[in-house]
Formats: C-alpha cells, sequence, structure tokens
C-alpha cells in the first residue's frame, strides 16, 4: 500500500468536513463535521506512524480521540444552551458578534 | 502469498475507502440530521477499520468504542434534546453553497497536492504491527506528562459542560 | 555573615555577583509569589516583605556594579572588557537550543541600578501613600512582579528572553494603571495601554524572528550584535529588523503617534505613574535600541548621515510632548507629556549615535522624574485632587519640603547647570554633530535639524515646567480645606530623588571640564559604554562650551518668558488667577486655534477612536452611518472636529474648496476602508471559519510555492 492513498483519502475527508462546517446551519451537524475532520487527522497520524514506524502516530491519534470526546462535550453543551435561549439551534442566527 | 496479502490489503482499502467517501458526502448533504448521525458511525466505522488494517489495533478498538460506543449516542441525544425534527428538513444548509465549496476545493486541492508531492510512491512497511502493550508503555513513560494533561482537560471539559448546559 | 577578607575576595577575585545577577530580580519574583498568598498575614498586608525583597535586589544590583567597575579597571584603559553572561538551557527543539541567562555589562548595571533604586524609593513611598487601600496587599504584590519583571528584562541574554520580560511588565502596567477599575476611566486606561502596546508588540514578535533568522537561527544579544556589526547580516535584514523593532518602541516608550496611552495611564496610582510610567517601564524601548545597538546601528546607517527614522521619531516626540505638556490642567498629564518628551530625547540620542548621551539621560531622568511624580502625589495628597487650576495654589506655604524638591527636580529636568539634566541634555544635544555644521566637531553625522528640534524642546520644556511650578506653588491656594505636609516616608524618599537629581549628572562630566581632575569626567561613559566587538564602533562629539551655553540660555529664556507671564502678568492680576483675563489667545484666533489644537491632543486620540476605530466598527460608532446619509459635513465630524476649527480659521488663508478637499479625501479614504472591512464582520462563526481556512490554504500554497 502507498502512504499516500492513506494522505489522500484523509484530504478529502478533511476537505469535506470543511464543506459541512461551512454550509451547514444546524449546530449540531456542524460539530459532525468537525468530527470527519479530526478523523482524517487521526487518519493521517496512524499512516505516517505507520510509515516512519514510531509509536508516537498512534498515541497521538489517541490524544486526539479523547480530546475530541471532550470537544464533542463542550459542543453540545453550547448548542444546548443556544437552543435553550433561542429555541433554535440555527448557527446563521447567533451573529451578535456582527460589526 | 505475499503478493495476495498485498492485494487483500489493497482490495480492503478501497472498498473502505469509497465507503468512507460516500458516507462523508451523505453526513454533509443529508436532510435529515438522524441519518447525518448514522452515516457518520459509517465514517467512524471505517477509520476504525483502516486502523486495524494499517496495525493499529488499540487505536482501532479505542475509535470503536468511544467514537460509535459514546460519541454518536451523545450526538444523538444532542438531537432529541434540541427536538430537531426527524424527518427531512429543507433549511439545514445554508442558501449559498458555492463559496463553502471553493474553501472545500482550495484546501483539498492543497493538501492533496502536498501530499502526493511529498510521498510519491512510498511504500507503507508491510508488517507493521503494535501491540497494546507498546502503546501503553510509551503513553506512561515517554508521553507521561501529556498523558496527565489530557486528564485534566477531560476533567475541565467535564465541569465546563455541566456548568454550560444546566438550568439556572 | 561573611569575614571581611571573604566579603574582599567575592567583591574583586571571582565576580560572583556578575555571574549570579539572576538573583537580582530573583528576590522580587519571590516575594511576589509571597505576598500574593501570604501577604494578607503579614502585620503590614505584605509591604514589608516587598520593601525588604527590593532592597535585598537593591545591595546585590550595587554589588553588581561595584564587581563590573572593578573588572573594567583591571582590564586597563584600553582593552575590551566582554559582557558576563551566564546561560542554561531552557529546553532544546527541533536542534535550536532556546537559551535563559543573564547579560551583565554597563547598560544592564545602569538600569539594574536605576530600577532597583527608584523602586526601592517607590516601595516606601507607597507604604504611605496608598495606605489603607482595599487592595493594599495586591498593589504591593504587583509592584513586587513589576520589580522582577523589569530587571528580568534588562538581564536578558537573548532576545527570546526580552519577549517574556517585555510582555510581563506590559501586564504590570495594565493591572496597575487599573489598580481602581471601580472607575470606568481607569479600567479604560488600563485597556488603552495595552491594546496600544499590543500594536507594537507585534512589531517586537515581527523584528525578533527576522534577527533570529537573519543571524543564522540564533536569539543571542550579543551573537546578533556582533553578527550585524561585522556585515554578516544582510542591510536589508538589518533594516527591516530595525523598523520592526522601532514600532515596538514607539508603542512601549511612547513614541509619537502611539504615545496617547501614556498621559491616560496616569490614571494609576501616583506611586506606579513614577516608577512604571516615568522612570522604567517606558524607558524599555530606549533599552531596546541600547540593547541590540548594532543592528539599529547598521540598519539605518546612523554614521555619516543626516536624517533617519529613529531620530525622526525622537525628534517629533520631543517637541510633541514638550508643547502639549502646556496645556494640561492635570499636574500628572504635565509630568506624562513631559516624560514622553524626554523619552524622545532619548530615542533622538540613541538615532544620532549618542548613545552614551541616552543612557545617560534615561539615567539622571529615572530620578528627577521620578521625584516630580512622587512630589505630584505628595501634593495631590493634601489637596485630594490632580487639577493644577482649580485646587492647588500657594502650597508653598504648607508644603515646604515637597515645594523644594519639586522645584530642584523642574530645574533638573529644565536642564540648568549644574543639576543632572543638564549634562545630559547638552550630551545629547552635542551628540547630534549639527553643531558641527556651526563650527564644533564630532557626532557621527550632521543631523542640524534635529539638533533645532532638540534646542525647541529645551526652550519649551523649562517654560512649561514653570508654569506647572507657578499653578501649584504660588499664588494664593484655590482649593478646599487646608493642605499638610506629607509624612516622613513620603519627604524621605523625595529628598533622596532631590539629591540625586542635583548629583547625578556629575558623574559624566564632558571631557576638558577645567574644575575637576582629568580623571573625574566621563567616567560614566567609561564604564558603561560596552568596548567588546559586539557594539559599533561609534564616534563621540567633543563637547562644545558654545553649545551649552547656548542651549542653557535658551533654557533660561523659556524660564523667563513663562515667568514673565505668570510671575508677572497672572500674578498682578489676582493671585488666583492662572492666566490672564483677555490673554493672548483670547485676542488671536489663529493663537486660539493652536490652544485648541494643543487641547485637543493634536486630535490623535480622534484621529484612533473617531475616524479609524470607528470606520472599522462602523454601525457601532454610527459615523459611518451618518457619512452615508448626511453628506460631506458629517465626514468633518468623523475626522475631527480639528477640520471644522482649522478650517475656519484658515478659510480667509486657504481656498475653500481646497481644504474641503483635502478634509474630504483624508475622511473618505479611512471610512471607505473601514466599510469594506465592515463587510466581513457579518458575525457568523462560520464565515469568520471559511475565511480561516481559505487563509490557512494560500499559506499552505505560499509555502509549498516557496520551499
Amino acid at each position: 500500500m502507498y502512504v499516500s492513498q492513506f494522505g489522500v483519502l484523509a484530504a478529502v475527508l478533511f476537505a469535506i468536513g470543511v464543506y459541512g462546517i461551512l454550509v451547514r446551519r444546524n449546530g449540531i451537524l456542524v460539530l459532525m463535521s468537525v468530527e470527519l475532520i479530526l478523523n482524517s487527522v487521526n487518519i493521517n497520524l496512524v499512516a505516517f506512524g505507520a510509515l516512519r514506524d514510531t509509536i508516537a502516530g498512534e498515541v497521538f491519534a489517541l490524544f486526539v480521540i479523547t480530546v475530541a470526546a471532550a470537544e464533542v462535550g463542550v459542543g453540545l453543551a453550547i448548542v444546548l444552551l443556544i437552543y435553550r435561549n433561542r429555541r433554535s439551534v440555527d448557527l446563521s442566527e447567533v451573529d451578535l458578534m456582527k460589526g | 502469498m505475499i503478493f495476495s496479502a498485498m492485494v487483500a490489503q489493497n482490495v480492503a482499502f478501497w472498498v473502505i475507502a469509497v465507503a468512507m467517501l460516500y458516507a462523508g458526502l451523505r453526513v454533509v448533504t443529508t436532510r435529515n440530521v438522524v441519518h447525518a448521525a448514522l452515516y457518520l458511525v459509517v465514517v467512524l466505522a471505517g477509520a476504525a477499520a483502516l486502523f486495524l488494517l494499517l496495525g493499529s489495533e488499540f487505536v482501532g478498538i479505542t475509535q470503536v468504542l468511544i467514537y460509535i460506543g459514546a460519541i454518536i449516542v451523545l450526538f444523538l441525544f444532542g438531537i432529541m434534546l434540541t427536538r430537531a425534527p426527524m424527518g427531512k428538513e429543507k433549511s439545514l444548509d445554508h442558501p449559498r453553497k458555492l463559496p463553502a465549496l471553493l474553501a472545500a476545493v482550495i484546501v483539498g486541492g492543497v493538501t492533496i497536492y502536498s501530499v502526493l508531492d511529498y510521498f510519491g510512491d512510498e511504500q507503507l512497511p508491510r508488517e507493521s504491527r503494535t501491540t497494546t502493550r507498546e502503546v501503553a508503555d510509551s503513553i506512561f513513560s515517554e508521553y507521561i506528562i501529556a498523558f496527565e494533561a489530557v486528564s485534566v482537560l477531560l476533567l475541565a471539559a467535564l465541569i465546563g459542560a455541566i456548568v454550560v448546559a444546566r438550568k439556572e | 555573615m561573611f569575614a571581611a577578607e571573604a566579603t574582599e575576595g567575592i567583591f574583586q577575585a571571582s565576580g560572583w555577583f556578575l555571574e549570579n545577577a539572576w538573583l537580582v530580580p530573583a528576590f522580587p519574583a519571590l516575594s511576589f509569589l509571597v505576598i500574593l498568598f501570604f501577604g494578607k498575614r503579614f502585620p503590614k498586608g505584605g509591604s514589608e516583605v516587598g520593601i525588604a525583597a527590593v532592597a535585598m535586589s537593591f545591595v546585590f544590583a550595587v554589588a553588581t556594579g561595584i564587581q563590573w567597575i572593578s573588572q573594567v579597571n583591571s582590564a586597563g584603559d584600553d582593552a575590551a572588557v566582554d559582557a558576563v553572561s551566564s546561560t542554561w538551557t531552557w529546553w532544546v527543539n527541533g536542534g535550536i537550543e532556546f537559551n535563559i541567562g543573564t547579560l551583565v555589562d554597563g547598560l544592564a548595571v545602569v538600569l539594574i541600578f536605576v530600577v532597583t533604586t527608584v523602586s526601592l524609593l517607590v516601595h516606601v513611598y507607597s507604604t504611605d501613600y496608598v495606605a489603607g487601600d482595599s487592595r493594599y496587599t495586591h498593589f504591593f504584590a504587583f509592584l513586587s512582579l513589576f520589580t522582577a519583571a523589569m530587571l528580568f528584562f534588562v538581564l536578558s541574554e537573548n532576545t527570546l528572553q526580552m519577549i517574556v520580560g517585555w510582555e510581563l511588565v506590559g501586564v504590570c502596567s495594565f493591572v496597575l494603571i487599573g489598580h481602581w477599575w471601580e472607575e470606568k476611566p481607569n479600567s479604560d486606561a488600563a485597556l488603552k495601554a495595552f491594546l496600544t502596546n499590543r500594536v507594537g508588540d507585534i512589531g517586537l514578535l515581527i523584528g525578533v524572528a527576522v534577527l533570529f533568522f537573519a543571524a543564522d537561527q540564533t536569539f543571542s544579544v550579543l551573537e546578533i550584535n556582533k553578527m550585524a556589526i561585522s556585515g554578516e547580516i544582510s542591510h536589508l535584514a538589518l533594516l527591516v529588523g530595525a523598523c520592526a523593532l522601532t514600532a515596538a518602541v514607539i508603542s512601549k516608550s511612547g513614541q509619537f503617534f502611539l504615545h496617547t496611552w501614556l498621559p491616560d495611564a496616569m490614571a494609576g496610582p501616583t506611586p506606579v505613574s513614577a516608577l512604571i510610567h516615568a522612570a522604567t517601564m517606558v524607558v524599555a524601548g530606549v533599552y531596546l535600541i541600547a540593547r541590540l545597538y548594532g543592528v539599529f546601528f547598521e540598519g539605518f546607517s546612523i554614521a555619516g548621515s543626516s536624517v533617519n527614522l529613529l531620530a525622526i521619531i525622537g525628534g517629533l516626540t520631543t517637541l510633541v510632548g514638550a508643547s502639549l505638556a502646556f496645556v494640561q490642567r492635570d499636574i500628572k498629564k504635565v509630568l506624562a507629556y513631559s516624560t514622553i518628551s524626554q523619552l524622545g530625547y532619548m530615542v533622538l540620542a540613541l538615532g544620532v549615535g549618542a548613545w552614551t548621551a541616552a543612557i545617560f539621560h534615561l539615567f539622571t531622568h529615572a530620578f528627577f522624574k521620578a521625584c516630580l511624580f512622587l512630589g505630584s502625589g505628595s501634593v495631590s495628597h493634601a489637596v485630594h485632587s490632580f487639577d493644577m487650576k482649580s485646587d492647588m495654589g500657594g502650597l508653598r506655604r504648607w508644603m515646604p519640603h515637597t515645594y523644594k524638591t519639586f522645584v530642584i527636580a523642574s530645574v533638573a529636568l529644565a536642564g540648568i547647570p549644574p543639576l543632572a539634566g543638564f549634562w545630559s541634555k547638552d550630551e545629547i544635544l552635542a551628540g547630534t554633530g549639527g553643531w558641527g555644521l556651526a563650527g564644533g566637531t564630532g557626532g557621527n553625522g550632521a543631523y542640524l535639524v534635529i539638533l533645532i528640534m532638540g534646542l525647541a524642546t529645551a526652550a519649551l520644556t523649562a517654560a512649561y515646567m514653570t508654569r506647572c511650578v507657578y499653578l501649584t506653588f504660588f499664588g494664593e491656594f484655590r482649593g478646599h480645606g487646608t493642605p499638610h505636609e506629607s509624612g516622613p516616608r513620603i519627604i524621605v524618599p523625595l529628598w533622596i530623588l532631590a539629591v540625586l537629581a542635583i548629583v547625578a549628572g556629575w558623574i559624566n562630566l564632558p571631557k576638558g571640564f577645567q574644575l575637576v581632575p582629568e580623571g573625574w569626567t566621563e567616567r560614566f561613559g567609561h564604564y558603561v559604554e560596552p568596548t567588546a566587538d559586539y557594539f559599533p564602533s561609534i564616534a563621540h562629539a567633543k563637547p562644545s562650551w558654545t553649545l551649552a551655553v547656548v542651549s542653557t540660555l535658551v533654557a533660561l529664556g523659556g524660564i523667563a518668558v513663562a515667568a514673565r507671564y505668570y510671575f508677572g502678568r497672572v500674578r498682578a492680576e489676582s493671585p488666583m488667577a492662572t492666566e490672564v483675563g483677555r490673554g493672548w489667545t483670547k485676542r488671536s484666533r489663529l493663537a486660539s486655534a493652536g490652544h485648541t489644537l494643543l487641547a485637543k491632543k493634536y486630535y490623535l486620540d480622534h484621529l484612533y477612536t473617531g475616524v479609524i476605530a470607528g470606520g472599522v466598527k462602523g454601525p457601532i460608532a454610527k459615523a459611518a452611518y451618518k457619512f452615508n446619509q448626511e453628506g460631506i459635513d458629517k465626514v468633518v465630524n468623523a475626522a475631527g472636529e480639528k477640520s471644522v476649527q482649522a478650517g475656519h480659521v484658515v478659510y480667509d488663508i486657504i481656498d475653500q474648496k481646497v481644504v474641503d478637499g483635502i478634509v474630504n479625501s483624508s475622511g473618505v479614504a479611512p471610512h471607505l476602508a473601514g466599510e469594506e472591512m465592515r463587510k466581513m464582520q457579518t458575525g457568523k462563526v462560520q464565515s469568520y471559519a471559511g475565511i480561516v481556512f481559505v487563509a490557512a490554504a494560500l499559506l499552505a500554497i505560499v509555502f509549498i510555492l516557496v520551499l
């Protein structure tokens, strides 16, 4: 197997995740797209770890999984809060930072 | 023998990859929130399979346990708690999709180009298995500080999520 | 304790204090932690810990200084004395070692002496000044932290460490300006100071990064200087690095056009103003230039030129500061603008290559300006106000000690011999080399314009200090109640500083000064100016007696004009008066416009908040919308009242269309830019995310193309 197979697959998944983050209005769906991106990064980490025969890739993939779990927890809590305040999870309505 | 193993690996990779890409696309295009979560399961399972293919058992198993076991459930709870409609919904996306598509294409294009440019046709080693013991050894010796930091982070996230989400 | 001979040994043979200079900042750093965690348990609320720690630092700083002097002495007259640097590896990353350490040479010795001296006096002073404050302990904790951070900064061995110290003093400044944050203006001032400084910090980061790569991946100050001088770094890299660092200097040292935070910083307690915003932190920028002088000297080609960025900025700052000091009612703001003006002098001196003069001026200025600030604090302690016009006057009767020390420091600032300010200022003026065009000698170039700016400032300085002294201490008391002299913990530091303001100048008497033995002249320059190869070979201007007489006469002239106005006409009108009823500004429209221009601080704040910030943030300032609806008149408003008033004054002189055209275009350009930038601020997280993604991808493309 070529390592670039994994690299390209990860890159495409990453791009799909970017598209999802930018185009989705539902907060939960945006979080899902973030998960796509994190997974593509994990694939890269493990593949490069295998290529260079080092354990660091796997270890960091594990850390990324852990951090992703924390991120989803906090992210969903925020989405819930937005929902409770506005009865909607539409991110395009949340524009308090508008200049 | 070796040749056929390589073929088998390649076939497995392409099957998994195609499934992942299709499911990934569906995650960001489907009109049904619950379906999106289920497609996400496919992507995550595909990633777990890839980890196994690369000989990283522990990461693969963790992927299944944490992602599919916990995070997806969390998503489903989130969907229910925010009372998203269970059926199809038209307004899930922004009306203007072109700029987002453009951004995704630019990002993806740059990444793909640099991967191909840098790695070219480098082969992965045929036999690259790592055991759970090695992973554990490494985490608890070389990466012990990062490990502790992550545990503090989890605690902080736990407290943070409770503080943010609880009703006053 | 040490036996006598052991002490002797430590002092002379080993250079122990030079190698262990890290102890100097260590004491206050420790005391910061102690006060922060246990301060309230101490009987005096932690202040005794702070004083003890700073006193220890002071002792160590003096010991370091003595060892440095003996080191220079033992090296002989013309031998090069290398700086003592001790480093430890902080961490290693990718094969690059990041060090932490101390670098002690004459410059660092001067700075640690100044910082510990002023800090010690300010600590003592503060025990009285902030007594009874609800955050007394907190105040001392941060004074300690500030002292530690500043000492850490001046002893930095590499530029990375300098960034750490630089940011730390910035944070302390922020915290201490906002010490009384319950009142909105104070927290606003703290924010303004912090944000304005961030603008320059970007310059610092860029500068350090440029020098790091240009100097073959080293952060070491000595290495960078050596490479810059020996020509191993290309001139372009030096120029870029020096320009970026100059941006940092402009914001930190209150140089012209980012000086506006410094007067506002006076919202902090007065001891803080004396320590941070007069004597130490604000000279960090000057110190930065002096420390990396090889970079600036070569980058700006200071030798043999007649104008450069540093000199121009310094010259403008010194003039702008001095002229603005005239119209302030608040005594601390007079001093703040005066500080800006004097910092301008230092930068100007560095810009013309008069390195020693700049550091000497930094040294003397620290004492007399700290004395002035502490004096103003003593006054405000008595009358509970900083407003000279409505709450002061005639205070010399009630506050003799404050009066005497204030006058001594004012005269020192005005540059009247034989007080400290005269010697350092005169050296700067001589160092411009501008006098060379009129028959003098020496200097690195021929900075005639800069010399004229310096002389003009000398006159202005003398005049505004005369005004300040009159309004505060002469005439009749205009406030309420009966003022009283402050206690000994305030008076004693004042007198110590006043004495230093007199004698500090004598340690660098010019060569050929006949009244003292030959070996007594230029001691400061001899011990402070580096002789080793990390310092550029700068030319030294010969002192000119004519120039000294001229600058003294100019200063005396400034005093005379102001004194004639205040002690003569104003007092003749009424002892209560603060200005002549039908004065100059009332009769002449041009003069009154000038006064308004000064009172509005050259409209720089209007420019920043009204035009730039308002234009960018759009609807919040509403100015942008008004423009769309109501047209040109409102642009004039948005550009500041300046246009209106200035427009009126010059109405008859310049064709109205020309004025309008300039005003319009000056308002329209930033406005349009602001409108465009506003559209990006949609408030939607996803559009920001999109921008981030695309920007990151574009950066990646750049990297791919370049690497």
